[in-house]
């Protein structure tokens, strides 16, 4: 008597598992998905470059936090070497206009859910 | 010299894309994004599945009963259920016991020689603790990463680094089983170090596969807070790979494809190593076993029929010779 028969149904099991995001994928049919941002019409350059911003702004906007909260400081330099407001609201949002079609593909691409708008609003959206 | 050489194995494993990605160009990239991570999980899937294959050719005629809990024999005489199981259900609950909290481990003790000479034997749950708290870690952290595989992030892999980023300390928020991996993992390496019985049955291997899953924490926590990459880009790779259209994002770091190589070496050495006690656990046969000996009788199915020459037939055959010699005989 050997064992043959459930462990292969347990490998069959584990096989299915692992290969989870496969199948998941392919069900969902969203595979190939990138999301798409929408870029400001206007203005061609941001306060840091692409990808710069594309990996760091998290560490930006903290900065940018404590610069303004805990040092009252107002004003810091773009990479133009133009000053530039640290604000959420008026630079970033000023620029880069509808939240939904810049941050969030992204965040919900990554499930990210930052806690900027606990307290910011943009004020164009309405709920 | 067992540990320097498995370090530096591993060290080479990050030097290895480092220096190679960082000065290649598209080709290199595809080979560490795209090729060597296929390999990875090929080597991962057909290593598995041969493995197990392998195992389950094996008879298993007898069961193979512990003797860590009573069996279960008269009625009046009160069995442990899941130590010593009778039924399917008890050793349902044994595995689960084994494979989710390690029992086994949990009975780990320590022998200590005191003045006397004295011998003394001690509960050692360290190990215990540190093993459950790594495999834990672990698993927790490999649900987390399908948000690099899966889209939409499926509903589990939100309510996982929730959880695991509860206390939304710094930014990007540290998850708690980044910390605990990392310290476990520590000790289970200084442990081997340290206690000088261990590390005298201590191999190259025990080392290296503890390094390479410390390098693979540390070289996923570089990416997450230090050396930082476009995440997106990742994803992008994720995917792609998984729907066999792969891409690589000019956008990714030197910093993620250490961590990728890591992991793909890892694949490819998981299935030939100790490391496939993930498999195996299941397979223990003093912990799958229903312990019902008593009550059931086990024939081997491959008993072939033995040739045998019993007395009578002897007797028959030299009778002659016998009576001659004067040798007492059963039958006349």
């Amino acid at each position: 008597m050997r064992d043959k028969g459930r462990i292969i149904i347990g490998l069959v099991i584990f096989l299915i598992l692992i290969t989870f995001p496969v199948w998941y994928n392919v069900a969902r049919g969203k595979a190939g998905y990138v999301p798409q941002l929408e870029k400001p019409a206007t203005v061609k350059q941001c306060v840091r470059d692409t990808s710069f911003m594309k990996a760091h702004h998290m560490d930006l906007l903290d900065e940018w936090r404590d610069r303004v909260v805990r040092k009252g400081e107002v004003m810091d330099i773009d990479m133009a070497g133009k000053p530039v407001e640290m604000s959420l609201t008026r630079t970033c949002l000023g620029c880069h206009h509808n939240r939904e079609a810049f941050c969030n593909r992204c965040h919900s691409y990554m499930d990210v859910s930052p806690y900027c708008w606990d307290c910011h609003v943009d004020p164009k959206e309405t709920k | 010299m067992k540990l320097f050489i498995s370090l530096l194995a591993v060290l080479v494993l990050i030097i290895l894309p480092l220096i190679l990605v960082a000065n290649g160009g598209d080709s290199i990239r595809y080979l560490f994004g795209v090729i060597v991570p296929y390999v990875g999980i090929a080597v991962f899937l057909f290593g598995i599945i041969y493995r197990v294959l392998h195992w389950a050719r094996s008879p298993v005629p007898f069961r193979i009963v512990t003797t860590c809990g009573q069996q279960r024999s008269l009625p009046w005489i009160k069995s442990s259920k899941l130590e010593n199981p009778h039924t399917i259900w008890g050793v349902l609950g044994r595995m689960l016991l084994e494979v989710l909290c390690f029992r086994s481990l949990f009975r780990n003790t320590k022998v200590e020689l005191h003045e006397g000479p004295k011998l003394a034997y001690g509960a050692d749950k360290w190990l215990w603790a540190a093993g459950l708290a790594f495999h834990w870690s672990l698993l927790i952290i490999f649900l987390r990463h399908f948000k690099y595989f899966a889209e939409p992030v499926p509903y589990f892999v939100t309510v996982i680094q929730n959880l695991d980023g509860f206390f939304q300390v710094g930014l990007p928020i540290l998850y708690i089983t980044d910390i605990i991996v990392v310290v476990a993992l520590t000790y289970i390496f200084l442990r081997r170090v340290f206690v000088p019985q261990v590390r005298y049955i201590s191999l190259p291997a025990d080392y290296f596969a503890l390094f390479l899953l410390l390098g693979i924490t540390i070289s996923g926590i570089v990416v997450r807070y230090f050396f930082k990459t476009d995440i997106v880009g990742v994803k992008e790779l994720g995917t792609g790979l998984l729907s066999f259209h792969p891409v690589v994002p000019a956008s990714i770091g030197v910093s993620f494809f250490i961590h990728l190589f890591l992991v793909s070496c890892l694949l490819m050495y998981f299935p030939f190593s100790k490391l496939m006690h993930m498999g195996g656990v299941f397979l223990s046969p003093t912990r799958n076993l229903v312990n019902n000996s008593r009550a059931k009788r086990h024939i081997n199915p491959w008993n072939y029929p033995v040739k045998v020459h019993t007395y009578e037939e002897y007797e028959d055959e030299f009778r002659e010779v016998m009576r001659a010699a004067g040798l007492p005989l059963e039958k006349e």
